[in-house]
């Protein structure tokens, strides 16, 4: 099976990488949180700081982490506009028309604009230095109190774990049916909007069946070994926290203690 | 046979998968190699040597990271004119064409392709009759829908598909995987008469010597990702030891004539098909 990058798993070698997943998903989770807790510029220096060490150390190309972006530009424009020109108060710092600039809607939208790329840097740091099967292993483990909640979180990651496992193999599939079907003449690219929708027909279709056809025979061959979602299973790879872990643990604490310390002094 | 034209040339060529990438994988490197028009070609190698990889350049599927590739002596990227006339000259039948199945019927699923064409409807009708009739799917399945047909007669419709184009390059990528020895059979002399019918240029991919050894002029061997041997069956079926390492095996009927002489019967010839060993063996036992 030819290896293709299911959502944005980065694979390398750094400490980063080989953290512990359920610790780096509590600590993306526990940074975003803090997040919202920052109110002065001197906690936004700290928190980016933090992730520049993060991706400093983690050997990601910048690039990579960049790319996060795209998928919120619109957002984040949104977001910076809306704050710079319908928030009165301070000064006025220019007006064009009926737009008028104030100081504090300037500042508002810096924080806002900071606070939301913070939020992709992090949550894209997790993904790109996880392997999606570790991330589905952490989030059980993080479910598993639920449980007592009636919560299905051994299914709920068997979903995920299944729907991981056939994302590569869908796309390839589809990479497959899209040669197939421009091996016979079909045209993907050109032709306005309801031209380009017909012209997907002769993909969906097949990869549909083909999804199903799947579908089926996975359910066949684990019904056949006898899987029952709700019986006690083992890990084949246990999590462990080691030294490296608790090192990072005390970095990110201090790190942490100092963006609350900026919210008080 | 026509060879002064090569219908397929290529010269040094490679290819990389997802380049500049950490996914980055050498698929094929220092390819050079030359179909004649009108030539039937087996293409042979272990799973993961690159066959599939090759073909898709073959109709500009693919464009190659490194060296050339020409057809019918064009380069086929040049523009985007030449590369629409390059999918309509080079049929390229997928493994499991069978999957790309996608219309209400036969017949519509059939005339898929050369609707893509242009071509008036006079003339997709006519294909498309011509298509399925070469194939072996009688006029009364036309109005069926493809997915209520077997396996093999499904993909037969598949292959009907890409010859409605009427290319005069026929590639098919292991058309008889999976398929039972009769299917296997149907589908492998077919191939063979639309070559001899209709005088085109036919690349069959497969990972199997004996299909290979029964139909084809010429044998190219790939192993991962390079050009092991080209030439005729008996060269490359010669040492049968070489194939043997990169995963290959030579027909049965060669290897016991091979085994034979090693063990000191003086038993002249190399037969590839169970019919050439007994008519081999036989006039052996008349001497
Ligand atoms: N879309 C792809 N992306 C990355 N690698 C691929 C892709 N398709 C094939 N490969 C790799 O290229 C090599 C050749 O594959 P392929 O051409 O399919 O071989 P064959 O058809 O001989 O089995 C294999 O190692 C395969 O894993
Ligand atoms: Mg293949």
């Amino acid at each position: 099976m030819p290896r293709i990058a299911i959502g944005q798993y980065y694979p390398a070698n750094s400490p980063i990488h080989s953290l512990d997943p359920r610790f780096k998903l509590v600590c993306s989770f526990t940074f975003i949180i803090m997040l919202f807790f920052i109110t002065s510029a001197p906690g936004y220096v700290v928190a980016a700081c933090f992730i520049a060490v993060s991706i400093k150390v983690s050997t990601v190309p910048l690039s990579f982490i960049l790319r996060s972006l795209r998928a919120i530009f619109i957002l984040l424009l949104f977001t910076v506009a809306l704050n710079m020109f319908f928030m009165p108060g301070g000064d006025l710092v220019f007006r064009l028309g009926f737009i008028s600039v104030y100081t504090e809607g300037l500042s508002r939208a810096a924080m806002m604009g900071s606070r939301l790329i913070l939020l992709i840097f992090s949550s894209s740091l997790l993904t790109l230095t996880t392997s999606p099967i570790d991330l589905t292993g952490a989030i059980e483990f993080v479910l598993t109190p639920l449980k007592k909640l009636r919560v299905p979180a051994a299914e709920i990651a068997m979903m995920m774990t299944i729907a991981l496992r056939f994302i590569p193999t869908l796309v390839e599939e589809m990479d497959k049916i899209m040669k197939a079907q421009k091996a016979r003449g079909a045209d993907f690219e050109t032709g306005g909007i309801v031209k380009k929708a017909r012209s997907l027909i002769p993909l969906l279709i097949p990869l549909f069946i083909s999804a199903f056809r799947r579908a089926d025979e996975l359910a066949m061959a684990m019904e056949a070994r006898c899987y029952r979602p709700d019986a006690p299973r083992t890990r084949m790879k246990i999590m462990r926290l080691t030294q490296r872990d608790f090192a990072a643990l005390g970095i990110a604490a201090a790190f942490f203690g100092l963006i609350l310390a900026t919210r008080y002094f | 046979m026509q060879h002064q034209t090569a219908a397929i040339e290529c010269v040094g060529l490679g290819h990389t998968y997802s380049p500049g990438t950490p996914f980055a994988k050498a698929a094929l490197s220092n390819i050079t190699l030359n179909v004649g028009a009108g030539e039937f070609v087996g293409l042979i190698g272990h799973t993961g040597s690159g066959k599939s990889t090759l073909i898709q350049h073959f109709n500009a599927l693919l464009q190659p990271t490194e060296g050339t590739i020409r057809i019918h002596g064009a380069d086929i990227h040049a523009d985007k004119a030449t590369l629409r006339a390059t999918r309509q000259n080079v049929g390229l039948v997928f493994q499991y064409p069978e999957h790309q199945l996608f219309e209400v019927s036969v017949y519509k699923d059939v005339s898929f392709g050369p609707e893509n064409m242009g071509l008036g409807r006079d003339e997709v009708d006519a294909r498309v009759r011509k298509a399925l009739a070469l194939v072996g799917i009688g006029a009364d399945s036309f109005e069926k829908s493809p997915f209520e047909l077997s396996g093999g007669q499904k993909r037969r419709v598949a292959i009907a598909g890409v010859l409605a184009m009427q290319p005069s390059v026929l590639i098919l990528d292991e058309p008889t995987a999976g398929l039972d020895p009769r299917g296997r059979t149907t589908i492998l002399s077919t191939i063979k008469n639309m070559h001899d019918e209709l005088g085109i240029t036919v690349v069959l991919v497969s990972h199997s010597m004996e299909d290979i050894a029964k139909y084809v002029s010429k044998i190219i061997v790939m192993h991962s990702g390079t050009i092991f041997k080209q030439g005729t069956r008996e060269e490359v079926f010669a040492d049968a030891k070489a194939l043997e390492n990169i995963g290959l095996d030579a027909p049965v009927v060669s290897r016991l004539f091979q085994e034979l002489r090693a063990k000191g019967l003086d038993i002249p010839g190399t037969p590839f098909t169970t019919h050439e060993a007994t008519q081999l063996l036989h006039q052996f036992l008349k001497n």
